[in-house]
């Protein structure tokens, strides 16, 4: 090791001697860089899981704009919108077709367990604005009381559910009532719902209290080929009397919809507030490291700059030492994130993932995070006078 | 520089420690001049200003009034880039050695070669070992200085200092921590120096046997040369 960092820094790798000569401190500095490491790793992995649960809907439906409440701020957020809207839209002469999306939460049992589905009441007649997986089940939902459900909801079997199918329909109660299953497609949990249900807009409104048809929750539209999501989004806000409606390109809601729990919603803000103190943590300890290695050799150091080293020699040796922490602490760092993520992910059924490109990040992230305490723990080196050597 | 130019010429050196009413006054108008390939010794008692004019005129403190030419270049008033690369010129000697702690007797006195010029730089292993060999350490070059005795850590700095091939020594109680006989050796290495390769060497010492073997003794007394007590 040695010799290639010799050969890849041209010089002796001081840095390094002097991190392996005191074994405890490089121990307990690898540790605090790794417990970084796995703050950070743990928390970006729930933001991800986040993200990608509050998009998942979106993957149901395919559609080019999307009408919403002023307060909808996810997709199964906020109030209704009137559906004469919806007719003034399609007098717009790029939108081709509309159809109401109702969404509540609704409570069932299923073999003797409860489950909090967020349900999704569609026009079954209209079959073009599901996404390519659903589609194909849009005729059995034209079935009274009937739905199809993800095979992915926690608290079923996924291999049962995936043997659902007009075959072998499972039932659910609901409100003393009992809604057939058909179908299933893959969903998967989310924060605060089991799993997803797919039923007919006639179906939602007999399970969901205090609904109606003139009121869904959202308006899909589907937009002429070619036509500029954007601009007729615009000529429909002029239109449409009501001012307070959102009306967004469909992959503009689902974006603004992530930004939003990421940034304004606690939980977003708690977990991304997470990886701001799993970095401030790595810092500290990385300073905490390297400032009490530059103050016990300062000595040596001041003797360098005696012998005609310039300062600039002195921080690289530091530097060298913060990179040779981060890099070496990354490793121990992303596998007990794994394992615990992938604990989580069993504990949750959330989509905890740890992709490559985040950990590469998060390493290249520690790596400029470890310099930055690097170059700030250099400052004591100005302490170091060769004129008090004598 | 011309050949007879002195290595070192020291005039109205004037130095003080602190400012305003605390400032105390260390050297009073220091006139001095050391030939190439001397070996010069400064004595004096304990605060006479020895090391202060030690480290004013290797380069480690900045020259407040007078004048110190070194090796043919004024020290006051010039810029830090230029005393580091006069530095790199010098070798130094210190009282406590100041060893890396986790380089071994060679990397520590690789050190002191890797800052010279590519020249000298290739000559590496080879003359560190060679260095490390004429101070009696052949068999030490690979130990860490936890592994050493005081003298032998001593000698590797002494290595340190001599491997770059240095025109100027600068010495601050170099055999404080040896034996009398290795004192002496080393004495005789940086005699043999001077004389082979023309290094002056500036060395405060308390050691009379040692000043029995200096080219010229310059005594301090309350920072000032004492005229008198000047030989050679
Ligand atoms: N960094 C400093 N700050 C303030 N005063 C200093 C400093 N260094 C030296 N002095 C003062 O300057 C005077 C000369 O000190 P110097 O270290 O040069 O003496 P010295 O001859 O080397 O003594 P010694 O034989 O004890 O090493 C002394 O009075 C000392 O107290
Ligand atoms: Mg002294």
């Amino acid at each position: 090791m040695t010799r290639i960092l010799t050969r890849l820094l041209g010089r002796l790798p001081i840095g390094w001697l002097q991190l392996t000569h005191s074994r405890g401190r490089l121990i307990a500095a690898l540790a605090g860089v790794a417990f970084a490491n796995v703050l950070v790793f743990v928390q970006l992995a729930i933001l991800g899981s986040m993200s990608i649960a509050t998009g998942r809907p979106y993957d149901f439906f395919e559609s080019g704009l999307m009408i919403s409440a002023a307060d909808a701020d996810s997709m199964t957020d906020g109030s209704n919108v009137a559906r004469q809207w919806l007719f003034q839209a399609l007098a717009h002469p790029q939108v081709t077709a509309g159809a109401p999306l109702f969404v509540g939460n609704v409570t069932l049992q299923h073999a003797g367990t409860t489950m909090s589905l967020t349900t999704f009441g569609v026009d079954p007649t209209q079959p073009a604005f599901l996404s390519p997986a659903l589609r194909p089940g849009a005729e059995l939902l034209t079935l009274p009381e009937s739905g199809i459900i993800d095979r992915l909801t926690r608290g079923l079997d996924p291999q049962d559910a995936a043997a659902i199918g007009p075959s072998w329909p499972a039932t659910l109660e609901v409100r003393g009532r009992t809604l057939t299953v058909y179908g299933s497609f893959e969903g998967g949990g989310g924060f605060g719902v089991d799993g997803f249900l797919v039923v007919s807009d006639q179906t939602f409104l007999k399970i969901v209290q205090n609904r109606q048809t003139g009121a869904p929750d959202h308006i899909l539209l589907a937009l002429a080929p070619g036509a500029d999501a954007d601009q007729v989004a615009q000529d429909l806000r002029g239109m449409i009397s009501d001012r307070t409606l959102r009306i967004r390109s469909y992959a503009q809601a689902r974006a603004e919809d992530i930004a939003y729990q990421q940034t304004r919603r606690p939980t977003g803000i708690i977990f991304g507030f997470g990886v701001i103190i799993g970095v401030l943590v790595g810092l500290v300890i990385v300073y905490q490291v390297l400032s009490t290695d530059v103050a016990d050799h300062i000595h040596e150091y001041a003797t360098f700059k005696a012998i005609g080293y310039r300062q600039r020699f002195l921080l690289g040796i530091v530097l060298e030492e913060a990179l040779i922490l981060a890099i070496l602490g990354a490793g121990p760092g992303y596998l007990i994130a794994r394992a615990l993520i992938a604990g989580m992910r069993k504990a949750t059924n959330l989509p905890l993932e740890l992709g490559t490109s985040t950990a590469v990040a998060v390493v290249v992230g520690t790596a400029m995070a470890c310099a930055l305490s690097g170059a700030l723990a250099t400052r004591r080196l100005a302490l170091a006078d060769p004129a008090d050597l004598f | 520089m011309g050949a007879d130019e002195p290595a070192i010429a020291v005039a109205g050196l004037n130095h003080w420690f602190g400012r305003g009413e605390a400032s105390k006054q260390a050297l009073f108008d220091v006139n001095l001049v050391v030939a190439r390939g001397s070996l010069t010794v400064l004595m004096g008692p304990s605060g006479s200003g020895k090391t202060t004019l030690l480290t004013l005129m290797g380069c480690l403190r900045d020259v407040q009034q007078g004048s110190v030419r070194l090796l043919g270049h004024e020290l006051a008033a010039a810029p830090e880039r230029q005393l580091v690369a006069m530095r790199r010129r010098l070798g130094f000697i210190f009282q406590a050695h100041n060893l890396h702690e986790s380089l071994t007797a060679r990397q520590n006195v690789l050190m002191g070669l890797h800052v010279k010029p590519r020249r000298l730089r290739a000559a590496g292993d080879g003359a560190a070992a060679h260095v490390l060999g004429l101070l009696g350490l052949a068999d030490r070059m690979d130990y860490l200085p936890a592994n050493l005795s005081g003298g032998q850590k001593q000698r590797v700095a002494i290595a340190r200092a001599l491997v770059g091939d240095p025109e100027v020594v600068f010495a601050d109680e170099p055999t404080a921590a040896l034996d009398r006989d290795s004192g002496l050796n080393v004495v005789e290495l940086l005699k043999h120096l001077g004389r082979t390769r023309g290094m002056t060497t500036v060395m405060v010492t308390h050691d009379s046997r040692i000043i029995g073997l200096a080219d010229r003794v310059v005594t301090l007394e309350d920072g000032r040369i004492d005229a008198a007590a000047v030989h050679g």
